[in-house]
């Protein structure tokens, strides 16, 4: 009976949860509450793509009411992989909160990050699922809102004009995506996002339609941080709690690369919108602006949250190239990049998480000789960082392998360059850290008590790190899913 | 136990000899027993694979398939056996030979240096048995970032300087240019596997095909070929028994190897022949032999000389492949043998000497033959195989080598190598002739308190040294083994 039910229960848990967080209060209990929920919500998307992989696209009518008038959430391959994307990496950052949380946030007022955690995490799961335009706002918003409050829980007092600036930001992406949604209810008379790539389709490109699709372009660019819109970005990452670092960094971007996915590949149609809008030559540019950019602007960080904050407006640059190509093989690429990046980053952050938690700073000078004081926490580093850069048998490898496939398929001759050009500046980021903490004596004013990270941090960040090389090895889940998601947007049968 | 056990076997060796330095590490004398009993047992592993690639056997061990296509993957043929033969057998000797300089010159973590030793031979056994271009890839890039470690193992500013120059360029030129070509081979041809006469017959030609090489080239760095020379003199910061084993056998070998095996297994020898684009690579690479002679003339640090010796004497080998005829071939792979000895002989007296006197520096060595005898006559025996004479094995592949060049009609090759030899000896020999010739300087002379002090390097230094220079002339004699083993990669 439940199983029926799944897609609601999706939503439903994270959403309910939150509240119960402020009444239990307590730091430990609801630490503890929210692991559980979090695996559940985990345990609930697995559940939901093993169903779409067997039976194919689940449509679920909430409360009952029959769409295009009630809402529908709707799972194919595509978002149930990003579900799964979202919720793993929710859990696994969950049950890494809890020292750093202690320490950054304070035990007594430790129930409010889990409660804006858990919204957050609703909302994230939200915008996946649903299958109505609208709806897709309103989640963005719930994501939206409670991560702003998440940035604004760092200690450092910068952390409330991230928060802020992030806040103009995002609402003006969403009310961006808003407009566009607005126009196309005025053109088609629905919000359900299968219908409306039916009447879009019927209206024709008519100029209501195309200013819609403009709308939605940008507001969407902002919301994913695409270069030259990724302004919010850095400080976010760099200010925030070390969890919501992690947390945000790993799936916010990524839910918004999903919405930009489906709006152009489902709602309007991909011919119209590569073909007649040539909105892929566009993205092109920016996503190959912003690996070069983000990568080079990296190398002089200081701060190395704030280095990787860069270096995942690079990595978005990634994504949305093999988007922009819309083939299978760069769709493939792009959504590859989606699930790796999410493992990259959320174990480089938990990596520079024990970091702080243990020494109170994230600097490159802080970095010096600490591979002797926290081998398994730079281990950990080092290893992301050979993830990020795409050496073989890791992650980062198999998607930069696609998304080369896709442009060779192509002959964009050109892209081939610059994406090995990212890579190496990549090696030179990622070296700069290694060789601080390896190779360089410990700064004379120094503590000399730090220790290894409690087992609690080790164990998820572990997990996470292994999970980089397990699936760079065995890539059929990962690039089986995306390849037949890609396929399956394409309108691509074989 | 099959030969694709035994390849399996020679992967993983070395990292069980890693992990047990590591727990041996507190203990200076057990850790040194695992260091050398890995590399015993590496090369009687090695050892037990010869005769099945003698035969003509190509073992193929197939790990996994990481994305279609894309295989992790190793096959045994000869050039790899020759190279893991070379590689695991001079780690016993190079094994030996550390803990003598190591110990002698009481030098900081040593477990540090023990494990990234082990790493590296790992690194070089990937790449020797690698069967295809994405296996032997990550192999290399394992090889380099090992030995970044070694290179920098005083923690000195020179030396972190001199690391950064070694893996800037090293990475720098495997990921700029390496990885585009091998993304170019898989886009045209749809396979990185090695085979004989090559893959890219039918599927390239025109000025692509001399594309494709030059990036190969100049992505393999660790071959030296100028002007991406600079890492190899840099690495010299690094101890003694780091430049001989790893600069002048494992890494710069693996460069030469994987040189050879693009252009044997991957284009074909004849294939780059007929097409007439790849006839540029034999003019560089004599440039380069000649160029860095000269370069060598002009150093007075004894290992900075023999690290410009090394680039020429790798570029010798570049062009015996780059002559694309089988004997250029053969002569190009027997170089990496006959030159692996001679030149750790020549590395291992520079640290003999160096752990003895702590001199450095040509113009010091007056007289240094007086007091070291065995170091300076064993430098003399490794100097004379460098050089290519007889009865040293050095000269067969320099014969090989010419007979190559004639057989493909350039008799401007010959001329090179001529003038190389030349060039050797007056950049080798007058080291020998002043180290047993001129009156000591006054430090060793007799009448000086100093000089009683300056005696021969510890045993398990000076053992070693004697046993490759023995080496050396053993592969006189035993030249036809080696010729026979390799005869295949000419296609006879």
């Amino acid at each position: 009976m439940i199983s029926t039910h799944l897609p609601a229960l999706q939503i439903i848990l994270p959403l309910l949860a939150a509240p119960l967080c402020v009444i239990l209060r307590n730091g430990t209990l609801t630490y503890w509450f929210a692991v559980v929920v979090a695996w559940l919500a985990f345990a609930v998307s697995a559940l939901l793509l093993q169903e779409v992989n067997a039976i194919g696209v689940i449509a679920y009518k909430l409360g009952g009411w029959a769409p295009p008038w009630g809402i529908e959430y709707r799972i194919d391959l595509l978002n149930a992989y990003v579900l799964l994307i979202v919720s793993a990496i929710g859990a696994l950052t969950v049950s890494y909160a809890k020292p750093s949380v202690d320490q950054e946030i304070g035990g007594d007022r430790g129930y409010l990050f889990y409660t804006a955690f858990l919204l957050c995490l609703a909302g994230l799961l939200g915008v996946t699922i649903t299958g109505d335009a609208f709806n897709i706002f309103v989640f963005l918003e719930i994501s939206s809102l409670s991560s702003y409050a998440l940035i604004a829980m760092g200690r450092d007092r910068r952390a409330l004009i991230a928060s802020y600036r992030y806040l103009v930001f995002g609402t003006i992406g969403a009310t961006f995506f808003l407009i566009g949604v607005g126009l196309l209810y005025q053109m088609t008379g629905t919000l359900n996002i299968a219908d409306l790539g039916e009447r879009v389709a019927a209206v024709g490109p008519n100029r209501t339609i195309t200013v819609a699709f403009g709308f939605m372009a940008v507001g969407l660019a902002v919301k994913a941080a695409l270069f030259p819109v990724h302004a919010w970005l850095p400080n976010a990452y760099a200010y925030a709690p070390s969890v919501a670092t992690i947390f945000l960094a790993a799936t916010a971007t990524k839910v918004s690369i999903y919405v930009l996915i489906r709006t152009y590949f489902t709602i309007f149609h991909h011919d119209f919108s590569f073909g007649v809008m040539a909105l892929g030559d566009i993205f092109m540019v920016f996503a190959v602006l912003a690996m070069l950019a983000g990568s080079a602007i990296a190398i002089f960080q200081t701060d190395i949250k704030r280095m990787l904050a860069y270096s995942s407006v690079a990595q978005i640059g990634y994504m949305v190239l093999g988007v922009s190509m819309a083939t299978v093989l760069g769709l493939t690429g792009g959504m590859l990049h989606l699930f790796n990046h999410a493992l990259i980053k959320g174990a480089l952050f938990m990596a520079m998480g024990c970091v702080f938690y243990r020494t109170g700073s994230v600097s490159i000078e802080s970095m010096r000789g600490l591979a002797a004081r926290m081998p398994w926490t730079m281990a950990a580093f080092v290893a992301g960082g050979m993830s990020l850069i795409g050496v073989p048998l890791t992650v980062g490898f198999v998607s930069k392998w696609y998304l080369l496939l896709a442009a060779m398929e192509q002959n964009l001759w050109w892209i081939l360059v610059f994406l090995i050009i990212a890579s190496l500046m990549a090696i030179i980021y990622v070296w700069r850290v290694v060789e601080a903490a390896y190779f360089m004596p410990s700064s004379a004013g120094a503590p000399t008590d730090i220790q290894e990270a409690p087992m609690a941090m080790l164990v998820p960040m572990w997990v996470m790190v292994l999970a980089n090389f397990y699936f760079g090895i065995d890539t059929k889940l990962s690039v089986g899913v995306a390849t037949r998601a890609a396929k399956f947007l394409l309108g691509d049968a074989s | 136990m099959s030969a694709p056990d035994l390849m399996l076997l020679a992967l993983v060796i070395p990292l069980i000899g890693a992990v047990t330095i590591v727990l041996f590490g507190k203990i200076p004398n057990l850790r040194e027993a695992a260091t050398l009993v890995t590399a015993v047992s590496l090369f009687a592993v090695a050892l037990n694979l010869l005769p099945v690639v003698a035969d003509g056997g190509r073992p193929d061990l197939n790990l996994i398939e990481v994305l279609p296509g894309l295989e992790l993957r190793f096959t045994l043929e000869p050039l790899g056996m020759l190279f893991a033969l070379i590689a695991s057998g001079l780690w016993i000797v190079n094994s030996i030979y550390s803990i003598g300089y190591m110990r002698a010159k009481k030098e900081s973590n040593q477990t540090r240096f023990y494990v990234c030793f082990a790493l590296a031979i790992f690194g070089a056994m990937g790449v020797a048995l690698a069967g295809n271009m994405f296996t032997l890839f990550i192999c290399y890039e394992v090889l380099t970032i090992t030995t970044y470690p070694l290179v920098t193992h005083a923690g000195t500013p020179e030396a972190m300087r001199s690391g950064r120059t070694y893996l800037g360029l090293l990475l720098g030129s495997s990921i700029g240019l390496q990885l585009a070509a091998i993304i170019g081979t898989w886009y045209l041809t749809g396979t990185l596997d090695f085979r004989d006469g090559g893959v890219f017959a039918g599927h390239v030609q025109g000025p692509v095909i001399g594309l494709l090489l030059f990036l190969y080239v100049y992505g393999i760095g660790k071959a030296a070929l100028m002007p991406i020379h600079r890492w190899l003199p840099a690495a010299m910061v690094a101890p003694t028994p780091v430049s001989a084993l790893l600069h002048a056998v494992a890494v710069v070998k693996a460069g030469v190897f994987t040189v050879l095996k693009v252009i044997v297994y991957l284009f074909g020898s004849d294939f780059l022949r007929e097409s007439g684009y790849g006839d540029w690579l034999a003019y560089i690479a004599g440039a380069t032999v000649l160029t860095a002679s000269l370069i060598a003339m002009t150093k007075d640090n004894l290992k900075a000389r023999l690290a410009y010796s090394t680039v020429s004497q790798l570029s010798y080998i570049i062009l015996g492949a780059a002559l694309f005829t089988p004997l250029g071939a053969i002569g190009g792979a027997m170089h990496i043998a006959m030159h692996a000895l001679g030149k750790i002989t020549l590395f291992f007296c520079a640290g003999a000497i160096y752990v003895a006197s702590g001199k450095t520096q040509i113009s010091d060595m007056h007289g240094i033959g007086r007091v070291m005898p065995f170091t300076l006559f064993a430098f003399f025996i490794g100097s004379l195989s460098v050089i290519g004479l007889p009865p040293m094995g050095g000269s067969w592949s320099k014969y090989f080598i010419a007979m190559g060049a004639l057989e493909s009609g350039q008799i401007v090759f010959v001329a090179v190598l001529m003038i190389s030899s030349l060039l050797n000896i007056a950049y080798l020999l007058p080291i020998v002739a002043r180290g047993f010739f001129s009156p000591p300087s006054d430090e060793i002379g007799s009448g000086n308190v100093a000089a009683t002090k300056i005696k021969e390097a510890p045993l398990l230094c000076v053992a070693p040294l004697c046993l490759t220079a023995f080496g050396c002339i053993v592969l006189f004699f035993y030249a036809d083994p080696l010729y026979r083993l390799l005869a295949p990669i000419g296609g006879g």
